[in-house]
């Protein structure tokens, strides 16, 4: 199979607003589950609500596109039962760790065996750029006209605190790590959550000096800093800026996951 | 032929467990129709217990006890709630270790804690002799059918002692008839 | 193999006719009076080759069935009042995704935490309108242990048969209640219909139900929440489809409630006829053996569906005493599909109604003119 076979063509285009960064991270992660030869009847989307959870219907295997924050709670019932299916799951900030926060630290504590990638676009897309638990502090949104005035998960440490067995972050501009980062989460057994920050220029951008599509990209490579400087950094006893934040792997490790074949 | 069994006493003194025996027994090994209840709830949390069992030759329909024939009372405060007001003709069992009051109906003494403690060693056998009183005072089932029933429902390695606290249960009855 | 007689509880003997049935995946949160089905679950399921998993919630638990179904495995969850009330928008998930699970909800009383360990029937209507939007649905309900056995083997078959989810309404009289109970060696199974090679994941078939598309089969499907056409493909701006997929899954439950109606018709020829479903059948049933000859019953082991024709049996009816723990839920039901007065016997607090307090509702049913008479008791 070739990368086009794992969309559904006759779904196509996309429903994506120009410029958004979720098609990237859909070709990615598409591009490392064809990477890794996986087969299409052993291979599932599943997703919840949100820009990003439409990306499990552009998919051209099984998918199941479910409810509000509870994909992975859907997800973990589905590879109980067929352990043998690779089970990847769409979401977004809000979806993820708003709604389904409580699914979500549930996920990463059972370890179950999926694959999570996070669309983290900092805003709900779909209902037209409200503030998410990942709006940063001061940001401009539909419901924080005046800055948003609470602390926005680092929602990679939750998963790490929570139990996930691999846990990366990557933006929409870091295509060829992240490509890599999907794969590793693939074939790491347990849950492996991979967050991507990605550019919603139609509701965050705008509100937020940052209107050309560019401009977002051009603030990923940027503000991202590489873990192994940002541990350097730390061991020198530099703070890091506000506006930065880290990129990379932050944890694998080998606990016991569930929803594994046992071996025979 | 249809008897209303009423098993009251604290958390702990395997109430719940007597009955589900007898129920066990009556309907498994004794060809009855049976139904055993149960009190839930806050009563049922280390304070009160309660249960009840309902024998019958014919289907039983309305699964509530309401007018017991049989109680096996193993605390004042059951008795002070299902003791107190029992018809003339119901016989109960009382543990004399436990209870004061002393019905107006036919009753036996049954000490069935201390027996438990002193002839077997462990007080848990107690629902057991009690089990084995309600045999001797009324016949309801088989002594083979709650044996059975008995030795269904008891860990592996108590048989014995076991069938000793029905026994000692059958005894004490005896004693007393 | 033969047959098994045990004595057990309602709770058991639901998760046991759940292994029958071939039930292989249960997820489920604790909550009393239900947690005896996920416990003999947990202890049972391991042994032949299932999953059982406590979930965070009963939102998480709804969804881990239904992921578990379409992986194609006969899944199901038990919970009661505020756990079911949880459970809604992924009920409707189900139903419009036309996944087949069981939920059983051992009725306890309500609004909110109410009361725990007490047996209620106040969650009928919310089973049938409880989700959001226009839906139907089958819910059974058992008064017996044996009938918990029996109906839970039912609530699969009906499950994949109508691919809907199928309730079991029981309550806390039931659930908690010993019997004896006969444990089949062989239940009938009738499974879901696979999709077929070609043949659209939505598109229903002569009976207005699509073949199910296991995932993991090659088949591919796309499964949506959103109002989807034929293909499974979203198509949430279209009035037609989406009043077309709408309406061809109330019709394909709703068409067939007389066909799958059942219920125990006794004494047709009765003046006084009393209606109940679950508990309460025990009580009416007491006043029928004291009183032989005298009042009419009409028992519903299916209630959602309503099976309506079934009132058409009591040709002389004069009235319809409807004894239930809470204000009239199945009462309402009932008065939509006839003009014969209705006695309502409510009961709320936990206590199941006593045949004495039926023989009241009769005294008032001799003389009852109006459509609806509400009897205090």
């Amino acid at each position: 199979m070739n990368l086009e076979d794992w969309y559904r063509q006759d779904r196509l285009p996309h429903i994506y607003c120009a410029g958004c960064g979720n098609g990237t991270i859909l070709n990615c992660t598409l591009r490392a589950v064809e990477e890794l030869d996986y087969k299409k009847e052993e291979t599932t989307f599943i997703s919840g609500i949100g820009c990003s959870s439409r990306a499990a219907g552009y998919t051209s295997s099984d998918s199941l596109h479910t409810t509000h924050g509870r994909a992975l709670a859907f997800a973990t019932g589905l590879k109980l039962v067929k352990p043998r299916q690779h089970v990847i799951v769409f979401t977004g900030d809000g979806d993820c760790s708003a709604i389904g926060g409580n699914h979500f630290i549930h996920a990463c504590r059972r370890n179950i065996d999926i694959t999570v990638i996070c669309m983290n676009n900092n805003i709900y897309g779909m209902t037209g750029g409200q503030g998410s638990p990942c709006t940063p502090y001061g940001a401009i949104s539909t419901t924080t006209p005046y800055g948003m005035q609470e602390q926005p998960f680092d929602l990679c440490k939750v998963a790490e605190a929570a139990g996930a067995n691999y846990v990366a972050r990557w933006t929409s501009f870091h295509v060829k790590e992240l490509t890599e980062a999907i794969r590793v989460g693939l074939e790491t057994p347990g849950l492996s959550f991979i967050e991507v920050m990605t550019q919603c220029p139609t509701s965050f951008g705008s509100k937020n000096k940052m209107r050309q599509v560019t401009q977002m990209l051009d603030m990923f490579r940027d503000n991202a800093v590489l873990k192994a400087k940002a541990d350097r950094d730390a061991a020198k006893g530099i703070l890091p800026s506000p506006e930065k934040f880290v990129v990379g792997q932050f944890v694998r490790r080998n606990n016991p996951p569930l929803g594994v074949e046992a071996a025979k | 032929m249809k008897s209303e069994i009423r098993f009251s006493g604290l958390g702990g003194q395997g109430i719940i467990t007597a009955a589900v025996i007898l129920g066990r027994a009556a309907a498994l090994y004794g060809g009855k129709h049976v139904v055993q209840t149960q009190s839930y709830g806050p009563e049922a949390r280390g304070g009160a217990s309660a249960s009840a069992v309902i024998i019958s030759d014919d289907p039983i329909y309305y699964p509530k006890v309401t007018d017991p024939d049989v109680y096996a009372i193993m605390s004042q405060e059951a008795y002070n709630k299902y003791g107190s007001h029992v018809k003339n003709d119901a016989v109960m069992l009382l543990d004399p270790g436990y209870v004061t009051s002393r019905p107006a109906c036919r009753f036996f003494e049954v000490p069935a804690t201390a027996e438990a403690k002193s002839q077997l060693g462990k007080t848990v056998f107690a629902n057991v002799i009690m089990l084995g009183g309600i045999l001797e005072a009324t016949g309801i089932v088989s002594y083979d059918a709650l044996e059975h029933a008995v030795l269904d429902s008891v860990p592996k390695g108590t048989e014995e002692n076991n069938k000793r606290a029905l026994a000692i249960g059958q005894e004490l009855v005896r004693s007393q008839l | 193999m033969t047959d098994k007689t045990d004595f057990l509880n309602g709770n058991v003997a639901c998760a046991e006719g759940a292994l029958a049935a071939g039930c292989r995946f249960f997820a489920g949160y604790p909550i009393t009076p239900s947690t005896e089905v996920a416990e003999r679950m947990a202890l049972r399921l391991p042994k032949v080759g299932g999953v059982f998993i406590q979930m965070e919630d009963e939102l998480a638990s709804a969804a881990a069935i239904i992921g578990g179904s379409w992986a194609g495995a006969r899944t199901m969850t038990a919970t009661s009042g505020p756990g079911f009330s949880l459970m809604m928008e992924n009920i409707g998930y189900a139903t419009f995704t036309e996944t087949p699970i069981v939920i059983v909800n051992v009725q306890r009383g309500g609004p909110s935490t109410g009361q725990p360990t007490m047996a209620a029937q106040g969650d009928m209507l919310q089973c049938r309108y409880g989700s959001h939007g226009d839906y139907s649905v089958i819910a059974l309900s058992p008064s017996s242990v044996q009938e918990m056995y029996d109906l839970t083997v039912k609530a699969f078959n009906l499950a994949d048969r109508f691919r809907t989810p199928v309730f079991l309404m029981t309550d806390e009289t039931i659930g908690h209640m010993r019997e004896k109970i006969t444990l089949h060696s062989n239940v009938e199974i009738i499974p879901r219909r696979e999709l077929k090679e070609g043949e659209l994941p939505c598109a229903p078939d002569e009976n207005g139900v699509p073949g199910f598309g296991t995932f993991g089969m090659g088949h591919n499907v796309h499964i949506t929440g959103l109002t989807h056409n034929e293909k499974g493909y979203p198509a949430t701006d279209s009035a037609e489809i989406h009043e077309k997929l709408v309406r061809r899954q109330v019709r394909k439950i709703e068409d067939f409630r007389n066909e799958i109606a059942d219920v125990d018709i006794v004494n047709p020829d009765a003046e006084l006829v009393f209606i109940s479903y679950g508990a309460p059948t025990r009580t009416v049933r007491q006043l029928l053996n004291d009183n032989p000859d005298t009042y009419g019953h009409l028992n519903l082991r299916i209630v959602w569906p309503f099976p309506d024709e079934s009132l058409l049996a009591f040709k002389n009816a004069k009235a319809f005493i409807i004894p239930e723990m809470n204000l009239g839920q199945i009462a309402k039901e009932v008065r939509q599909h006839t003009n014969i007065p209705i006695v309502v016997v409510p009961k709320l607090g936990g206590a199941l109604h006593t045949p004495a307090e039926l023989l009241k509702a009769v005294e008032v049913a001799k003389t009852v003119k109006k459509p609806v008479t509400e009897v205090r008791l």
